[in-house]
C-alpha cells in the first residue's frame, strides 16, 4: 500500500522531468497552429521547422565548432591536469605548498571578476573571432588537478618505484603506467570538462561575433534572442531540440558515467 | 638522478604559465582598471575613485543584487525540499531506482539554453502549456514572465527544475551513509517519522546540505543565460541579474573601467556570502 503510493509519486516525478522534452520534440515537428496542444505525438509531423532553422543559421557548422572546441579543451585538461596532479601526488619539489595555494585560489575566484580583463586580453592578443579565444583560457583548470591528485594518491608507490628502477622517465610513468590505471579519474574529468565547455555560452558570446565560428549553444541562443526566428515558436523549439539531441543520445548510452561524474564534481567543489 | 630536480617543474610549467597569463594578470589588470575610464579603443583616462562613487549611487546594480537575493531565497529552500523529498522516496528499497534517477537527472545534462527556450514556451501567457493547464482546471492565467513581481520567481522555479536531479543524487548518496541501526533504536524508543527525520537524518546529511547550499549560491550568482534569453532583464529590471548587468556595462556600452569595478565588488560579495555560509554550517555541525 505504502509502496504503491511511493511508486505513484516517483512516476509523477519522472513525468514532470521528462515530459517537457517530449513536448518540445512533438511541438518542433508540428505546424505553428498546433503547437500549444498537449499532445504526445504530432498529428501531421513534418521537418519543416528544422529545415527553416538550417536555412537561417549554419547549425551544422556550429555543431562541428562545438565538437572541436570541447574535444581540444578536454584533451588539454586531461593531459596537463594529470601532469600537475602527478607532480603533486608523487614528486618532491620546492614550492608545492604555494602551488596548492594557487590552485585553491583559482578555484575560489569567481569568474565575474576575470570576465572583463580576460576579454581585454583576447582583444590585445587579437584572438577575438578565433578558436584560440574559445580554447586557450579553458585549456587548464584547478578542479581537474585536484581530482587527478586525489586519484593518483591511491596508486601504490611501489608500482612507480619499480618503473623508475627499470629506467622509465617520469613522463613515461605518468602516461604509460598511471594513465591506464586511472581510467575512472580520466572519464570523470573528461565528462565534466566536456560538458562544461559544451554548455558554455557567456564567454563565446563575448569573444565570437563571426557566425561561422560560433559554438552551437551560442548560435542557438542568439537565434532565439534575435529576430531571426521571427517569433515562430516551432522554429525556436526545433533549434533547441537540435542542440539537445547529441547530449541526450550520449546520455542515453552512458547515463551511469554522466551521473557519477557530475555528482563527484559537485562533491569536490 | 639530476634530471629529477627539473622534471617536477616541467610538469607544472604549463599550468603556471596559464595561471600567470590568464588568471593573475587579468586580476591585477582589473584592479588597475577600477581607477580608470576606458573603452578599449581610445586612450585610458585616470579617474581616481570616480567608479566607486558611481557604484554606490547605481540603483540598477543594487536592483540586480536584490534580484539575486530574491532568486536565492526562493531557489535554495525549494531545491532542498524537492531534492530531499525525492531522495527520501528513492531510499525506500524500491525497484527501477536506476530509471527514476536517470529521468530526474535528464535536465541536468541538457544545456541551459535548451531549458530556457523550452520554459519560455511553457511560461507563455496566451499559448503557454502552464497557462493552458491552469485555464483547463478553471484558474485564471498567470503572467509568469510578464508580471514584475513573479518573473524572478518563475526563473527560480525553472532553475530548480533543471538542477534538482543533481541534488537528488547527492542527497541519496548522503542518506545511504546513515547507519540503519540508528533508525532501529529510535523505533524501539517510539520515535515518530518526523522525529527520526529531524534528529537522525538531518544531522547526518549536514555535509550534503552544506554542499547543496554552496553550489546553489554559486549558481544563483552566475545567473545570466536565463534572463538574457527569456526576459532581457525585464519587466522593469525585475530579472536583471548582476552578471547580465556587468555584461551590458562591459560589452554593450564598453565601460571597461566601471564594469571591472562592478566585477570586483560583486566577486567580493560572493566570497563574503560563501564565507559566512561556511562559518554558519561549521558552527551548526560542531
Amino acid at each position: 500500500m505504502k509502496k504503491t503510493f511511493i511508486y505513484l509519486i516517483l512516476i509523477l516525478g519522472s513525468i514532470v522531468f521528462v515530459y517537457p522534452f517530449i513536448w518540445m520534440l512533438s511541438a518542433s515537428l508540428s505546424p505553428e497552429s498546433a503547437i500549444s496542444n498537449l499532445v504526445l505525438f504530432p498529428t501531421s509531423p513534418s521537418l519543416n521547422n528544422y529545415s527553416q532553422v538550417l536555412d537561417k543559421i549554419p547549425a551544422a557548422r556550429s555543431l562541428l565548432n562545438s565538437l572541436l572546441v570541447s574535444l581540444v579543451i578536454t584533451t588539454g585538461v586531461i593531459i596537463f591536469g594529470s601532469m600537475v596532479g602527478y607532480a603533486l601526488s608523487h614528486l618532491e619539489f620546492k614550492g608545492k605548498k604555494i602551488l596548492f595555494f594557487i590552485i585553491i585560489f583559482t578555484m575560489t575566484l569567481p569568474f565575474q571578476l576575470t570576465l572583463i580583463p580576460q576579454y581585454i586580453l583576447m582583444v590585445k592578443f587579437q584572438w577575438v573571432d578565433t578558436y584560440l579565444a574559445l580554447i586557450v583560457p579553458y585549456f587548464l583548470n584547478g578542479l581537474s588537478i585536484i581530482m587527478f591528485n586525489q586519484y593518483f594518491k591511491s596508486i601504490p608507490v611501489d608500482l612507480i618505484d619499480a618503473a623508475r628502477i627499470d629506467g622509465c622517465s617520469e613522463f613515461t610513468i605518468l602516461f604509460r603506467i598511471l594513465w591506464p590505471n586511472s581510467l575512472p579519474a580520466i572519464i570523470t574529468v573528461g565528462i565534466i570538462t566536456f560538458m562544461s565547455s559544451w554548455n558554455e555560452v557567456l564567454w563565446p558570446i563575448i569573444v565570437i561575433r563571426d557566425e561561422h565560428l560560433m559554438t552551437m549553444p551560442q548560435l542557438i541562443t542568439l537565434f532565439a534572442v534575435g529576430g531571426r526566428a521571427e517569433s515562430q515558436l516551432g522554429v525556436k523549439l526545433a533549434a533547441a531540440a537540435m542542440l539537445a539531441f547529441p547530449v541526450i543520445v550520449a546520455y542515453a548510452f552512458f547515463q551511469k558515467y554522466f551521473i557519477q561524474s557530475m555528482a563527484s564534481s559537485g562533491m569536490k567543489e | 638522478m639530476k634530471s629529477n630536480k627539473i622534471v617536477p617543474y616541467l610538469m607544472i610549467a604549463p599550468y603556471l604559465i596559464h595561471f600567470l597569463v590568464f588568471i593573475s594578470f587579468p586580476v591585477l589588470f582589473s584592479f588597475f582598471l577600477m581607477f580608470n575610464q576606458w573603452n578599449i579603443i581610445s586612450p585610458m583616462k585616470f579617474v581616481g575613485l570616480q567608479n566607486f562613487y558611481k557604484l554606490i549611487h547605481d540603483a540598477q546594480f543594487f536592483r540586480s543584487l536584490l534580484n539575486t537575493l530574491i532568486f536565492l531565497v526562493i531557489h535554495i529552500p525549494l531545491q532542498i525540499i524537492v531534492a530531499l523529498f525525492f531522495a527520501t522516496m528513492l531510499n525506500q528499497k524500491i525497484r527501477f531506482i536506476g530509471f527514476f534517477r536517470a529521468a530526474y537527472f535528464l535536465p541536468v545534462v541538457v544545456s541551459g539554453v535548451v531549458i530556457t527556450i523550452l520554459w519560455q514556451q511553457l511560461y507563455g501567457y496566451e499559448t503557454g502549456l502552464l497557462n493552458r493547464i491552469l485555464t483547463g482546471i478553471g484558474i485564471r492565467k498567470i503572467g509568469w514572465l510578464t508580471d514584475p513581481s513573479l518573473a524572478m520567481g518563475s526563473i527560480a522555479i525553472m532553475a530548480t527544475w533543471k538542477n534538482v536531479g543533481l541534488y537528488i543524487v547527492l542527497f541519496l548518496a548522503g542518506l545511504q551513509t546513515v547507519p540503519q541501526y540508528l533508525y532501529e533504536s529510535a523505533d524501539l524508543e517510539g520515535a515518530s517519522a518526523w522525529q527520526k527525520f529531524r534528529y537522525i537524518t538531518l544531522p547526518m546529511i549536514n555535509p550534503t546540505m552544506f554542499m547543496v547550499v554552496i553550489l546553489s549560491t554559486i549558481g544563483g550568482f552566475s545567473l545570466f543565460i536565463e534572463p538574457y534569453v527569456m526576459t532581457g532583464g525585464g519587466p522593469l529590471n525585475s530579472t536583471l541579474s548582476s552578471v547580465l548587468y556587468i555584461y551590458k556595462e562591459g560589452f554593450f556600452y564598453y565601460h571597461m573601467g566601471y564594469a571591472s569595478t562592478l566585477g570586483f565588488f560583486f566577486a567580493g560579495i560572493i566570497l563574503l556570502v560563501i564565507f559566512f555560509q561556511k562559518r554558519y554550517v561549521e558552527r551548526e555541525t560542531r
